[in-house]
């Protein structure tokens, strides 16, 4: 492992982490996702970077899914949903920017005692990954917490999933297997989730899960 | 024995994935429901032929003692509630809850998830496994919201949005088993397979594993409904199809608490590693307590049940956590216990809820006058999941709280606080439910009664004779868990 590809895979991980914290505070959904659209972006291009210096082609594929599925196509598909639903308007988060920030600073470091700590023997690169990734991963959970939007929640999930990837593609010679599973996953998980929105739609007028919670509190 | 070159653990494969491609095409819900039946009962004899025989493990696919009791327990649970799930939807079509159209999904849906489970069970790979369990969940959250009712989508996205981060962390978790194993067993496939790894485990990095663990037990964990990530499971049970409430109870929460039992295994074999025990029996007696408690205040029925569920997993999940010979052969015991009664009081609890119409605890009253077989059989399903004796459930308690006094009299206490806490919540319930004045709704029931009888009868026969043969497969399975 040469210093420059360390540094390149260094910065687009890091990268992956940063845009994690963009996402946790956009307040306007169509800026929410565009966001996640170059959360995508930047994982594309670490995959790749992987797999240029792992020498496994077989990494190219999953940075091209993430590529054209998760930075193109589900962005698009979800700017029409809030399009058609009518829903511009601002989220709100259950807590504020600030204590949000702060929370996911702390998970950020959090994730790299942790993970820096465990993988003292492991290979320097893979080392740095997964603490970026479990960053990654951390953050996405923290967003699916403060989003009270069924579209703020499915990005949170995404950005999760981002984060998988980008470990399983850190960890040297996972089989593809699940390389494509994870990708595999995400469009099952789409396709489920959208076909839920509309039945949602459908019967609810809203996607807000508030609104789910009252139907709950009016029949127990 | 082999079939046109395909052994056993395929044909328990190729059956549902086949029989799911067929009820996909198949018009005609009387049909749909038969094909089910004998495509689960085909997939119950090819499963129970593994006690005989099975194919030696590959890359892929691999059957040991461990599997085969959850595969054929699986199959027969699958077997019995198809028998169920046609005499059920038959009343959903009458009375319009229930289209077509999404029959023919539903019934596509139920060998999926059907081969999903199976898949699981017979992975001999950490992904694959992975790959079914998220399978079989992204199944039965369709099949959980196919009423389209406020309550049926709000629970499948619930379960949909707690399962989708379980089955993240796991994943997140099988990622760093593989980094550690990695430069042990060298880089590709063979760092995945469960057969590899167990011989190999010894060297791995212990504080890797041990950060994957608590991963893969929270991951995991959620499938099983143990707190505090239970809270799919009361929702998905309740508004689902009861079909599906039994297979969630009788089956996903078992397959999801082998694959908690695979890791276990692994870790126990690698001696710096952290006891992975102690962290499961937390888990579990917390799920007991917190589910006995709640247990009081359920208004609706099926709910009522799922708390049960979390309850009996917790302890299932402590037996296995204490470890040793006798706790384990208690947990296998109780599984095997909590899912032929489990799902055997959901079949009870859908004949009422149809004939009743409602699902509500306060409306149904007196069942044992309108209703006897109904209101008798609900009976004795709750005082066997209430672990009265002489049912199978008595037997299993009674070993997982006496090993429990043996070996950590402290333990002992919450344990069976819990139990009796839950006891009390249930016998007062049930007085309700089955005596005192009768409430409207006097319509027979139409369904079959035998997957409920089979399941309750079998219960009662395990409490009252367990086979010898049986005892020796469960105590060698037990010594193989540590």
């Amino acid at each position: 492992m040469t210093g420059l590809s360390f540094d390149v895979a260094h910065l687009l991980a890091g990268g992956l982490v940063l845009m994690s914290f963009t996402l946790l505070y956009q307040d306007r959904l169509s800026a929410l996702i565009n966001v996640f659209a170059l959360h995508a972006l930047v994982l594309a291009l670490a995959v790749a970077w992987q797999a240029y210096v792992q020498h496994a082609p077989h990494l190219y594929v999953t940075a091209v899914i993430a590529l054209a599925f998760k930075a193109i196509v589900i962005p698009l598909a979800l700017h029409r949903i809030i399009r058609q639903l009518g829903i511009h308007r601002e989220i709100e988060t259950v807590v504020g920017v600030g204590p949000a920030m702060l929370v996911g600073i702390g998970l950020v470091a959090l994730s790299m005692v942790v993970m820096l700590r465990v993988t003292e023997d492991a290979d320097r690169l893979a080392r740095e990954d997964l603490a970026f990734a479990l960053s990654v991963v951390l953050l996405g959970l923290l967003m699916m917490v403060i989003r009270r939007n069924a579209v703020g929640l499915i990005i949170g999930f995404m950005s999760l999933e981002n984060g998988l990837v980008l470990a399983a593609a850190g960890a040297k010679g996972m089989p593809l297997v699940v390389e494509i599973s994870v990708a595999f996953s995400v469009l099952i998980a789409f396709i489920v989730i959208g076909v839920f929105l509309f039945r949602i739609r459908e019967r609810f007028e809203t996607i807000d899960i508030e609104a789910l919670d009252r139907f709950r509190e009016a029949r127990e | 024995m082999t079939l046109y070159g395909l052994n056993a653990v395929h044909l328990v494969l190729l059956i549902p994935a086949l029989a799911a491609a067929t009820l996909a095409l198949t018009p005609g819900y009387r049909l749909s429901a038969r094909i089910n039946t004998v495509a689960a009962l085909a997939t119950f004899l090819a499963s129970a032929s593994l006690f005989f025989h099975r194919p030696p493990a590959g890359n892929y696919l691999q059957v040991d003692d461990l599997s085969v009791v959850f595969i054929v327990l699986g199959a027969f649970v699958g077997f019995t509630t198809s028998l169920f799930s046609a005499s059920y939807i038959a009343h959903e079509v009458e009375i319009g809850r229930l289209t077509p159209v999404r029959l023919r999904f539903y019934h596509a849906m139920y060998q999926v998830l059907m081969f999903g489970m199976n898949l699981a069970l017979v992975s001999n790979n950490l992904g694959v496994m992975w790959v079914a369990i998220e399978l079989a969940t992204l199944t039965t959250v369709a099949m959980v919201g196919i009423y389209r009712t406020h309550e049926a989508i709000e629970a499948a996205w619930k379960y949909f949005i707690l399962g989708s981060v379980g089955i993240a962390l796991a994943l997140f978790g099988t990622i760093l088993v593989y980094v550690a194993a990695e430069p042990v067993v060298g880089q590709g496939l063979q760092s995945m397979v469960w057969t590899v790894l167990m011989t190999k485990v010894a060297a791995f990095d212990p504080a890797l594993l041990n950060v994957a663990f608590v991963f893969l037990l929270l991951g995991y964990g959620t499938k099983v409904g143990l707190a505090p990530l239970h809270a799919w499971l009361p929702d998905a049970h309740a508004e689902g199809p009861t079909p599906i409430s039994a297979v969630l109870s009788g089956l996903l929460l078992n397959v999801a608490l082998y694959a908690v039992l695979r890791f276990k295994m692994l870790l126990a074999a690698n001696h710096a590693a952290l006891a992975p025990g102690p962290l499961m029996a937390t888990m579990g007696l917390v799920s007991l307590v917190f589910a006995a408690f709640m247990l009081y205040r359920r208004r609706d029925i099926k709910r009522m049940f799922a708390y049960s569920s979390i309850e009996h997993m917790g302890i299932i999940a402590f037996a296995f956590g204490m470890g040793g010979p006798l706790a384990n052969f208690a947990g296998l015991l109780h599984m095997t216990m909590h899912s032929l009664t489990k799902s055997g009081i959901f079949f009870t609890v859908g004949h009422i809820a149809q004939v009743k119409g409602t699902q509500r605890i306060a409306d149904i009253r007196g069942l044992t006058v309108t209703h006897p077989v109904l209101g008798w059989a609900l009976v004795v399903g709750v005082l066997a999941i209430a672990g009265l004796p002489p049912f199978g459930i008595f037997t299993s308690e009674f070993l997982v709280v006496t090993s429990t006094f043996a070996r950590q009299p402290l333990l002992a206490a919450p344990l069976v606080f819990g139990i009796l806490v839950a006891f009390g919540a249930l016998l007062l319930r049930l007085q309700g439910l089955a005596f005192g004045e009768p409430s409207p709704g006097d319509a027979p029931a139409t369904a079959s009664y035998l997957p409920m009888v089979a399941h309750l009868g079998l219960v009662l026969a395990a409490g009252l004779y367990f086979p010898p043969l049986l005892t020796e497969w469960f105590q060698h399975v037990a010594r193989m868990l540590g």
